[in-house]
């Protein structure tokens, strides 16, 4: 038999096989009814959500829903068109002033997804005959924007300056004209990119810096703003890309930046123009919900609280947690097949978390991901602690191997 | 340790296509599970069997080595030892 074109595609279907033997889901888990940021039920069995990324809760703030509402109301139902084209509505114009303004900046982009406003960018500011470095760990979002950008693309190892700094003085004099790429959170383990020191670097050799506060957004700084207000290294970043898909509970993507080149890379951008625009319900949930962290720091506090106390209890069960608490805590697992009947084991006990394996998992671990919301009550994340503590004595959890 | 540490120091007049080889040779010893006679038509994933971490892995190991960035753009043209150890020897003037 010749090679079939879909002779690459047996492996995924193999495990898929393998996963439905069992009678797991894990992938593509269906949600068939919601009560709540934080509640719901998953295939068949009412849950605490404890992987929705749902940072602040706003998914289910009334204000939001009100003005998708309203927005729906009024502009109908999509825009049926490009930003380029037919689908640049006043909603669109006002949250590229807003995120801007939010950023306290000029100039703003909103993209159609959080996918779309990386890749796009990452795709659209460097190209052939230029130099990007990325973190090894990036998104792929990131990986597949630079991918198709035609720059020359080298990683450096995750959260390294050293690396970064070694990679930047053997690019000589090309040094000034790269485009370094970084995370705030990032969105597996939850840990923060060492940002001072990327911009230190980044200063030294007048390079240019990317940051993707896709997960830090409305989770760090004094205002929200992210990783790099946090680290007081806003000055040093020329474009901070993001998702509404996150801390602001709705879908969508944006691009600030204090350079007035960005209204001019903005009609460069083919995830831009080749795509149709968010509906006005999207937009309109966004802009109130970008209101509220603005009015509701307190959102985020109790964000942090609940990250400490989940982060804090299971790491008291022993279990591999990593270095610090993050609103994204994932243990790390080695064993496929053990991960499995644990992400199952959870499920069976109320709580859905994501079960994340290689290659989106930055080694060959396989992790159980847990995301802490503002909108769980304490009580919820006891229960999350204690359904793990379940598992350990259950002994599918053995803290000891675990890691 | 003392010749590593010498060919280290030459590392960057070796321009010999060979000492790229034998330097690779060495350095994909731990990757080397089936005990494989590497050689420059050897490949890197289908014969030895990286997984796409352990390429990159790999391939940081000789970009400390050799003191130079290796371009990702690199490894869709890179499938035997012997094409690896040109674009090393390419990127190492």
């Amino acid at each position: 038999m010749p090679p079939m074109l879909f002779d690459k595609f047996k492996t995924m279907a193999a495990f898929q096989a393998e996963l439905a033997a069992r009678q797991v889901a894990p992938f593509g888990a269906v949600t068939e009814e919601l009560f709540s940021a934080t509640e719901g039920v998953v295939q068949g069995r009412r849950v605490i959500l404890a992987g929705s990324n749902n940072y602040l809760g706003l998914s289910w703030d009334p204000r939001c829903i009100q003005a998708a509402r309203d927005a729906a109301a009024r502009w109908g139902t999509g825009t049926t068109g490009s930003r380029m084209a037919n689908g640049s509505f006043a909603e669109h114009r006002a949250l590229e002033r807003e995120m801007a303004a939010f950023y306290g900046l000029d100039h703003g982009i909103v993209f159609s997804t959080g996918y779309a406003a990386t890749m796009g960018m990452c795709a659209t500011l460097a190209g052939p005959g230029e130099v990007i470095l990325l973190d090894a760990d990036s998104h792929a979002s990131i990986y597949d924007g630079v991918r198709l950008s035609g720059a020359e693309i080298m990683r450096f190892r995750h959260s390294d300056p050293d690396d970064l700094a070694r990679r930047m003085r053997r690019l000589g004099e090309r040094a000034g004209q790269a485009l370094i790429i970084a995370e705030g959170i990032y969105s597996m383990l939850g840990d923060v990119a060492p940002l001072q020191e990327i911009a230190a670097i980044k200063r030294e050799y007048g390079a240019c810096l990317l940051v993707d506060e896709a997960h830090s957004l409305g989770a760090l700084g004094a205002t929200g703003r992210g990783a790099a207000q946090a680290a007081g290294v806003e000055d040093d970043v020329d474009f901070t890309v993001g998702t509404f898909s996150k801390s602001l509970g709705a879908i969508g993507g944006y691009c600030v930046s204090p350079h007035a080149e960005l209204e001019a890379i903005r009609y460069c951008i083919r995830a831009y123009i080749f795509t149709a625009s968010s509906s006005p319900s999207v937009i309109a949930s966004t802009r109130q919900a970008l209101r509220i962290i603005q009015q509701e720091p307190q959102l985020r506090d109790t964000l942090w609280d609940n990250a400490q106390r989940l982060y804090g209890g299971l790491r008291q069960l022993g279990l591999p947690v990593g270095p610090a608490a993050s609103p994204v805590v994932a243990v790390e697992m080695t064993d496929q097949i053990n991960t499995i009947n644990c992400w199952q084991a959870l499920l069976e006990r109320g709580v859905y978390v994501n079960l994340v394996v290689p290659p989106a998992s930055p080694s060959s671990n396989f992790l159980l991901r847990n995301s802490v919301s503002a909108a769980h009550s304490s009580a919820q994340i006891d229960d999350i602690i204690a359904a793990y503590a379940g598992l350990v004595e259950a002994g599918l959890l053995q803290p000891a191997k675990a890691g | 340790m003392a010749g590593l540490e010498q060919q280290r120091k030459g590392s960057k007049q070796m321009t010999d296509y060979q000492d790229y080889l034998d330097f690779l040779y060495r350095a994909l010893e731990p990757y080397n599970k089936q005990a494989l006679a590497l050689s420059e038509s050897t490949e890197l994933v289908a014969d030895i069997g990286l997984s796409s971490l352990e390429v990159m892995e790999f391939i940081e190991k000789i970009e400390d080595h050799f003191d130079i960035s290796i371009p990702l753009n690199i490894l869709p043209d890179v499938n035997t030892i012997g094409e690896l150890a040109r674009k090393v020897r390419e990127l190492n003037p």
